[in-house]
């Protein structure tokens, strides 16, 4: 059991630390488990066991020399929208089949001299366009709890490879909810930082506003430890902000005792599942009675928060896509007969139909003559949606409400309504259009299917979301569930 | 004034690319020296637009054009912004081109340009900052090519776009319009203005109307202009094809026509149709850019004196020419060194008749001013010699043929003093001894001297030449020449 990956990146290194078990051993066990699981959830596009087994020997000399960091020796595994140097990364794109980065994101570059062992490339929704995984080109991922349903998505590898102890953390992306989603989900921690305070060279883009990395973990110190390790500015991001990184596990131990929480009326969306909604409001209820002073608030905005994201992330995704040409690197047609030919072949050939859906509405969007009434307008009304965070912060420290309005659905279930499966993303998207800083966190179980509580916080107040995350975290063992899949494999 | 048979009026507005001299790329460390290496060997994930790479703002770029904004008498915006220009083209790696759409660095400038006796003031519509493009190579048109070979050394080089509004009205005012810009551009040292390398390249927008008309005929863009001598040609006939054109009652096509350097005609190449239709956003990848009142300030402060203000002061101050002091301000580099010559202490006129003439004769060989191994303290001293009477005018230019062919720098009066007397170089300017000579003269050239004391003062050239040739050309030729006069007056 001393390679069980459940158990965290705490605990995981104080194993390692204590001679328990070698960074080695820990990869040869990661790699061993995601050949047991992966046949059935799909989690991965790529395995790396030589990096694996590199970056696990390198870790056990510094643990050995007493000078390790903290994801030191740890497996984890790197969503496939985030480049690393040498390894094939597709972005769930059939465009991108054979693209092999010449580097490395900064995020996983800084994970990876932190210690971290990458074990491979987790599957995802094609650039990262989805909330189920069942848009990767590489086939869907299956939701641990239940090999019937989707584990969310666009991050549904990552999330499933850590749900099922494949792995003991994993790099998530967030643009619309597709870390939180899930996270909750999954039935895992999920962490969307600030805009900003994670870099994104490296993340292949969907919408340069909205894109945000995180992590999946086992816990909420985990998440911290994490997000340690890979904040800051990057001079090779203008984006990434300056704002001082705070210690972010000095903020786990702080309580709740006289922080004011809000609940937003409109998170309680028409659809939400009554298990959703007990599972939230009693997670409400244990955190009042830790001493929080629970206060209703109102986003007012928060109905149009799909209707906006719809317009700028596809706006900026038929932009950022559009070097996706077959000229230099991915799918191509090289039989075409003139250059024309060879754009509409390899895009039309490389894309699904959810990146062509969204490439033409972005396009649309646009173009001279509907700009003002679509673009123009979005980005005014993405501001009203960020003062309704910066009015509620005003009164209160932090905002509390589920993360999906639903627990994990079939297979199968939306994928004939783009809608439907918009919709899901409902409390999700306004933390990425208000750039502030979100976790999702086990709350207890609707029909058995996991439930997350999605705590939300001021930009750059990740120690206050990690605050009322770890408090909760504390008083509950809903985190220490592992799916049957784990427990048969641990 | 240019005046075409027909009678028409040109309308002119030209955009003017220039590649700002950088070391780095507009948005990557890479090298922006394109042409220094093998074909695509100055790239990396951000230029060659690789999936996640990311734009980060080079400095440099900025202040030079807020440099060439402020040259251009622009206003600089505290606020401006880039914005994505969408278009899919194999040397465009990303996609898309980041450019400037309606917040451009800079706007409202103006250039004063002159055609003969006629000025006129040139608005400056913006000067904005953009990345450049890749380079393709293939056999005609690419949309018939069999392949095309991509070059993205240049992509993603600084570039900046001028735009004027169209304010000229013929071809050659729209060629004094560029020789003055690139002038101002290499001036203060953003571009090295080469036009056939294509680090500088104008694009005309050109219509014309009845004379008097003040509204606006169908524009046509004309392109591929690659010199002066082609804006001017291309211009000229792009004007005459279109006076034609009306004059036959047809009706202009707005369209875009390439000059055909060989044929001597503009050709059709695209229609316009309908508007490309770019969709322009704001640059997610890049905040805003704020710029300070501070860093304006001092980019302004550290301007040079610009042409016009330096030709105007080197005519009032020193007195040379309104065309002298035009040529001598051709470069920064020519003027500093003849403000140096002056400088010495030798008169304007006689320097500016050496930076003119010898200078200039030496660098239209191609040496550049800071090549020159005659220095401007040296020249100072050489122009100080012939003038004290040590050394004779011929004297003087063959000496500074001599040093400025050699490879050695003579840089001070001192070396031009020691150049004149290890070569034993003097001017007989002892009468006696030129009296006997023009005696000796008088002799051998009988006929010269009966023509010249009969007044044809062209005679006394076959007398002094005679002199000339028995000194070796050391003689004072003034001084011969009084001699004869006086001997002739004397009867």
């Amino acid at each position: 059991m001393t390679a069980d990956l459940t158990a965290g990146i705490a605990e995981l290194g104080r194993r390692l630390r204590a001679g328990d078990v070698t960074a080695v051993e820990l990869a040869d066990a990661a790699l061993g488990r995601v050949e047991q699981v992966d046949g059935e959830l799909h989690a991965f596009l790529a395995r790396t066991p030589e990096l694996a087994r590199e970056s696990a020997a390198a870790a056990d000399a510094a643990i050995r020399a007493g000078n390790a960091d903290a994801l030191a020796g740890v497996p984890m595994a790197v969503k496939d929208v985030l480049c690393l140097e040498g390894v094939e990364t597709t972005a769930g794109s059939k465009i991108l089949k054979g693209f092999v980065p010449p580097y490395t994101a900064t995020t996983v570059a800084r994970a990876l001299a932190a210690g971290a062992v990458p074990v491979g490339k987790t599957n995802c929704d094609e650039f990262a366009m989805g909330s189920s995984n069942e848009n990767s080109a590489y086939g869907p991922v299956r939701n641990p709890w239940d090999l019937g349903r989707v584990p969310g998505g666009s991050s549904g590898g990552s999330a499933a490879a850590v749900a099922a102890g494949a792995v003991a953390w994993a790099f998530g992306t967030d643009t619309g909810g597709s870390i939180r989603q899930p996270a909750a989900l999954c039935g895992i921690v999920g962490l969307k930082p600030t805009y900003g305070r994670t870099s994104r060279y490296g993340l292949i883009a969907f919408a340069s506003s909205l894109d945000h990395v995180g992590c999946f973990t086992r816990t909420v110190a985990d998440s911290a430890t994490v997000l340690q390790a890979i904040a800051g500015h990057d001079p090779m991001d203008s984006t990434s902000s300056r704002h001082p990184v705070d210690d972010y596990a000095a903020a786990l131990g702080g309580g709740v005792k006289g922080l004011r929480l809000g609940v937003p009326r409109e998170y309680f969306v028409e659809g939400m599942e009554a298990g959703v909604s007990d599972a939230v409001r009693a997670a409400i209820a244990a955190l009042e009675k830790e001493g929080a002073e629970i206060v209703d608030v109102s986003l007012p905005r928060t109905d149009y928060g799909v209707a906006i994201y719809y317009i700028i992330a596809p706006a900026e995704a038929s932009s950022n896509l559009a070097r996706m040409d077959g000229v230099r690197f991915g799918h191509s047609a090289p039989d075409a007969k003139t250059v024309i030919d060879q754009y509409m072949r390899a895009r039309a050939e490389g894309f699904g139909p959810e990146v062509r859906r969204r490439i033409m509405i972005g396009t649309y969007a646009l173009s001279s003559g509907y700009y003002d009434a679509y673009y123009v307008k979005a980005q005014k009304a993405r501001t009203l949606v960020r003062q309704d965070f910066d009015a509620a912060f005003e009164k209160v420290d932090a905002l509390v409400c589920a993360t999906s309005p639903t627990v994990a659905f079939e297979l199968g279930a939306k994928t004939q309504d783009p809608i439907a499966m918009y919709l899901n993303d409902v409390l999700t998207i306004p933390a990425d259009l208000a750039g502030v800083p979100a976790i999702s966190i086990p709350c207890g179980f609707s029909e058995g299917l996991p439930v997350g509580l999605q705590v939300i916080g001021p930009a750059f107040r990740e120690d206050v979301v990690f605050r009322v995350a770890a408090t909760y975290e504390g008083i509950t063992d809903w985190s220490s569930r592992v799916p049957p899949l784990a427990e048969a494999v641990a | 004034m240019s005046a075409v048979a027909t009678g028409v009026e040109a309308v002119i507005g030209l955009e003017v690319h220039a590649e700002l001299l950088t070391q780095s790329k507009m948005f990557c460390a890479c090298s922006a020296s394109y042409l220094a290496g093998e074909p695509n060997s100055h790239t990396c994930p951000v230029c060659l637009g690789l999936p996640g790479a990311l734009p980060v703002m080079n400095r440099r770029a900025i202040e030079l054009t807020i440099k060439t904004a402020l040259a251009l008498n622009c206003e600089i915006a505290e606020f401006s912004k880039f914005d994505r220009k969408n278009y899919f083209y194999p040397d465009l790696p990303k996609g898309y081109q980041i450019s400037q759409y309606d917040l451009p660095i800079s706007h409202d400038g103006h250039l004063d340009v002159r055609t003969g006796d006629h000025h006129r003031r040139v608005g400056i519509t913006r000067v904005h900052l953009e990345e450049d493009t890749g380079k393709l190579t293939h056999a005609g048109a690419i949309h018939t090519s069999q392949s095309s070979l991509v070059d993205l050394n240049r992509a993603g080089v600084p570039l900046i776009e001028i735009v004027s509004e169209p304010d000229m009205r013929s071809a050659e005012e729209a060629r004094e319009y560029m020789q003055r810009l690139r002038q101002i551009l290499v001036w203060i040292g953003v571009s090295d203005g080469r036009m056939e390398e294509g680090s500088l390249r104008c694009d005309a927008n050109v219509s014309v109307r009845a004379p008097g008309s003040t509204e606006l005929g169908t524009k046509v863009e004309v392109k591929n202009m690659n010199s002066f001598r082609a804006v001017y040609l291309a211009l000229q006939h792009e004007i005459e094809r279109q006076a034609a054109a009306l004059e036959a009652g047809e009706e202009i096509v707005q369209e875009t026509r390439g000059w055909n350097e060989a044929k001597g005609v503009t050709i059709s190449q695209r229609r316009k149709e309908y508007a490309d239709d770019y969709r322009y956003f704001p640059e997610p990848d890049l905040p805003p850019l704020h710029l300070d009142r501070a860093l304006v300030d001092r980019i302004r402060a550290e301007l040079p004196e610009l042409p016009a203000t330096r030709a105007d002061r080197l005519e009032r101050d020193l007195g040379v020419s309104a065309d002298q002091a035009d040529l001598l301000t051709d470069t920064v580099e020519l003027a500093d060194y003849f403000e140096a010559v002056v400088a010495t202490g030798v008169p304007a006129a006689e320097a500016a008749n050496w930076v003119l003439g010898e200078v200039s004769r030496v660098l239209n060989t191609g040496v550049l001013v800071s090549a020159l191994t005659v220095r401007p303290e040296a020249l100072g001293g050489l122009v100080a010699r012939k003038l004290d009477g040590t050394i004779n005018n011929n004297q003087a230019k063959e000496l500074f043929a001599e040093l400025a062919g050699g490879d050695t720098v003579v840089a001070t009066a001192a070396a031009i003093d020691e150049a004149i007397q290890s070569r034993g170089l003097r001017q007989v300017s002892d009468t006696a001894e030129l009296e006997r000579l023009v005696d000796e003269a008088i002799a051998a050239q009988a006929k010269a001297w009966e023509d010249f004391r009969g007044g044809n003062e062209r005679a006394s050239g076959a007398l002094v030449g005679y002199v000339m040739k028995q000194t070796k050309g050391q003689a004072s030729g003034p001084a011969v020449t009084e001699i004869l006069r006086r001997r002739a007056q004397a009867g």
